[in-house]
């Protein structure tokens, strides 16, 4: 299907902003992956640019430092012929003297139609919306969500699997078992792709220790378990999650040594996994603590596809809410 | 003699066709006050001319309110709250009289603060008691000069918005407490088992990635005050509890025999954690707002006795300050036009017809079946505070009388009374609070019962719902 083809059916967005996997239900995510495919083609394209969003303006504000997802939000942007500024801090608003209102409110009134707003406090890109016109789009806040990670992630999952077996199936992720493993407490890749993957119809497993889980996971389409071992040959997928240091200061693990001994991905792992499992990992990643460094480089590890896929994903994503089905 | 925070007016005021409610009971009644007092409470009293008629049919008449817990910010808070507009916002919500916390800037921890805190509320709408803090700047380090304000007539202490960490300095200071005749009141939260959590712990925290506040972080700190009150025998009060915990805990240390008492706030009664699925910081309060189950204990400790008074923990924050996301922004909602109402609907009242959606939403619904009478809500509201506070008496001091709060209403009583409309509807409009602050939880919320009059030492401050200076 010709991006052309695909913009004539597309349907009008259902929402103006993306805060969480829930404001996609599952024909949304799957709407999202369309697009994605479309993008895919167009990236392919000498001039890998298309007029879809020209006139219109993106503003990425960053509360938080992030080079790689702000910079992967702003190619996007530019590709569909979209205008783009930046805001970043890398100090809180608050320490600046300025509340999060004024400075949304500011950005707002210099003509935008989108912000991605990535915040260190949950639930910020929520409270924005209260007070801005412009399409708002969750690039990570705090410990909650990362919807477009969770897009990019489905779309790699997708895309591998059906370049393996040469067509244009699967569809979704029924059937495959996937274990986020790591600091599920505090990770806002791991909220998103829960909700992303189950949505999908895939089995979710999270392993981590008991300090780093969330304090209840009631209403969470997942099971739990605290033995990576215990699981490892039943995954197709293996998505680890960056561990910081700071989780040593809280308490929370005994070393970052330890941890990889739990519940790194050691080679002795790696080659306990199915022959065709896939490993995936947000980034950025620290090989010794999550991951061994040879493993990183294995030719299951998809996290070069991963960031690729960002920028289509997040183009497809931009379109979404933004597009008005003509180029 | 006039006093300094209540002085008595001149003139006549006939309280019309109400229902009279105190400790002794209930009953039909007028009730006439001249000069400031109470002189007649009969079934029908012929009114004098040039008296002021407050009508009162279908209302409750009772003692005015007692606040044991309101932060009005002065000094150093101004642009939040002023001890005028905090009385004015508790003038309009039934209170006499309310007792000023020390969380302010300088903290209440010596004669001098207190003195002039005393002094602004010579001109308020409400009696204005303070409470002093139990240690210097409320660092928990030093012990404040607890007989110097005792002197003054300080009867609480606390370091209210912080617990005392130190379980050896908070035994000296009850020691040091009870042989002054004062009570020392905790705001349990043990810091490090708090963890830095800006909501409850639970279900609702894992979801919204807000970083949770166990129980544990009141439980242990009650606990380990309880065992220094057994060790002590000196009295202690404990603040805004919201755990099922705390009141099972409670509940053992009265049937021991231990001298403490507690109090809970309207919102821990009516809110759950749910709530906060907003990430509005409007919802954010210490402790937080807890489970449906926890909101439930809270309910059924008052209505057992084990909660002895409802506090309104008012907390008036400038609009700015929550206007930061959830994690940043302070904790603490506004109170006192509202705590009556919104304690009505959740132990009085019938569930309604949006119980259930209500509750998707963080309002728990009462229990069918569960009302308490508001004889009951009104003691918790007016004598019981009154007495834990040491406003009941009637106390002649240099600068005048104070006190004489919480009733009963009967001749020769001073005239602090609050009519209550059971059957009152009202829309809560944030713009339109009396307080220098808007951060209420309730704004576009329909309550059912308002305070209809407000009388303060013979003073009618609160006339029809509109505060008459």
């Amino acid at each position: 299907m010709s991006i052309d083809e695909l913009l004539e059916v597309r349907r009008a967005p259902a929402a103006r902003h993306l805060l969480s996997i829930n404001d996609l239900n599952r024909e949304g995510i799957l709407e999202i992956m369309r697009l994605s495919d479309a993008f895919a083609e167009v990236s392919e394209r000498p001039i890998p640019k298309v007029p879809a969003l020209r006139g219109r303006t993106v503003a990425t504000v960053f509360m938080e430092p992030s080079t790689r997802t702000r910079l992967s939000f702003e190619t996007a942007a530019k590709r569909l012929s979209a205008d783009t500024m930046t805001f970043t801090a890398a100090t809180s608003a608050t320490v600046k003297g300025e509340s999060l209102r004024d400075t949304v409110e500011t950005i707002d009134a210099m003509g935008i139609d989108a912000m991605v707003i990535r915040h260190h406090a949950s639930g910020a890109p929520l409270r924005v919306t209260d007070w801005i016109g412009a399409s708002v789009i969750n690039a990570g806040d705090g410990t909650h969500e990362h919807p477009t990670q969770a897009l990019l992630d489905c779309y790699t999952i997708l895309e591998t699997l059906r370049s393996r077996r040469g067509g244009d199936e699967p569809h979704d992720l029924s059937g495959l078992r996937i274990a986020i493993v790591g600091d599920i407490k505090h990770s806002r890749v791991a909220r998103s792709d829960v909700l992303a993957f189950a949505a999908l119809g895939a089995e979710v497993v999270l392993v981590a220790p008991p300090t780093l889980m969330p304090a209840s996971l009631e209403g969470w389409p997942v099971q739990a378990a605290g033995d990576f071992d215990a699981v490892l040959g039943e995954l197709d997928v293996v998505y680890l999650l960056r561990i910081q240091a700071e989780r040593l200061g809280e308490v929370l693990l005994p070393s970052l040594d330890e941890y990889h001994w739990r519940y790194g991905l050691t080679r002795a792992r790696a080659a306990a996994l199915k022959k065709d499992a896939l490993i995936m990992h947000p980034g950025p990643m620290i090989r010794g603590v999550e991951i061994s460094p040879d493993v990183a480089d294995l030719p299951a590890s998809l996290v070069t596809r991963q960031v690729r896929n960002g920028v289509l994903v997040r183009m497809a994503v931009l379109f979404h809410l933004l597009g008005s089905g003509e180029i | 003699m006039p006093g300094p925070n209540t002085k008595e007016k001149a003139g006549e005021i006939v309280v019309r066709g109400g229902t009279v409610v105190d400790e002794t009971g209930e009953r039909r009644a007028d009730v006439l006050v001249r000069d400031g007092r109470i002189v007649a409470v009969e079934a029908s009293i012929d009114v004098p001319s040039n008296a002021t008629v407050l009508e009162a049919g279908g209302c409750f008449v009772s003692p005015g309110l007692v606040d044991m817990h309101a932060h009005l910010r002065e000094p150093g808070g101004e642009i939040a709250e002023t001890v005028e507009s905090g009385s004015r916002a508790g003038a309009l919500g039934g209170y006499t009289a309310l007792v000023a916390m020390p969380n302010t800037e300088p903290a209440i921890d010596s004669a001098a603060v207190a003195r002039d805190v005393l002094a602004l509320g010579e001109e308020a709408l409400a009696e204005i008691a303070v409470a002093g803090s139990i240690t210097i700047g409320r660092k928990g380090e030093r012990l404040s000069p607890m007989g110097e304000l005792a002197a003054l007539g300080v009867r609480l202490f606390t370091d209210d918005g912080n617990g005392v960490q130190n379980g050896g300095l908070m035994r000296r200071a009850l020691e040091y407490a009870f042989g002054l005749g004062v009570v020392l009141a905790e705001h349990c939260e043990d810091t490090q088992l708090a963890a830095g959590g800006h909501m409850h712990e639970g279900a609702w925290s894992s979801r919204l990635g807000i970083a949770g506040q166990s129980v544990l972080a009141e439980e242990v700190m009650l606990a380990r005050d309880l065992a220094l009150v057994r060790l002590t025998g000196a009295p202690m009060h404990f603040l805004h509890l919201s755990t099922a915990g705390s009141v099972e805990m409670v509940r053992a240390a009265k049937a021991e025999g231990l001298p403490v008492t507690a109090e809970v706030t309207p919102h821990h009664l009516a809110l759950s954690d749910a709530s906060v699925q907003g990430y509005d910081p409007l919802f954010k309060v210490k402790p937080p707002l807890r489970s449906p189950s926890d909101v439930a204990a809270l309910r059924a400790g008052l209505a057992s006795g084990v909660v002895d008074a409802i506090a309104t923990d008012h907390a008036p924050h400038a609009p700015e300050r929550k206007e930061e996301p959830f994690d940043e922004a302070p904790s603490g909602m506004l109170g006192l036009e509202t705590a009556l109402a919104v304690a009505y609907g959740a132990l009085c009242l019938e569930p309604g017809e949006s119980a259930a959606k209500d509750a998707e939403k963080g309002w728990v619904p009462p229990s069918a079946g569960a009302g308490v009478s508001v004889r009951e809500l009104l003691g918790w509201f007016s004598w019981r505070p009154a007495r834990i506070a040491g406003l009941d008496e009637e106390l002649n001091t240099a600068a005048g009388s104070r006190g004489g709060q919480g009733g009963p209403v009967r001749p020769g009583a001073k005239a602090h009374l609050s009519v209550f409309d059971p059957s009152a509807t009202w829309v809560v409009d944030a713009s339109r609070q009396a307080s220098r602050s808007r951060n209420t939880a309730y704004a576009g919320r329909c309550l059912t019962g308002k305070v209809r009059h407000t009388v303060l030492a013979g003073e009618v401050v609160v006339r029809d719902g509109e505060a008459q200076r």
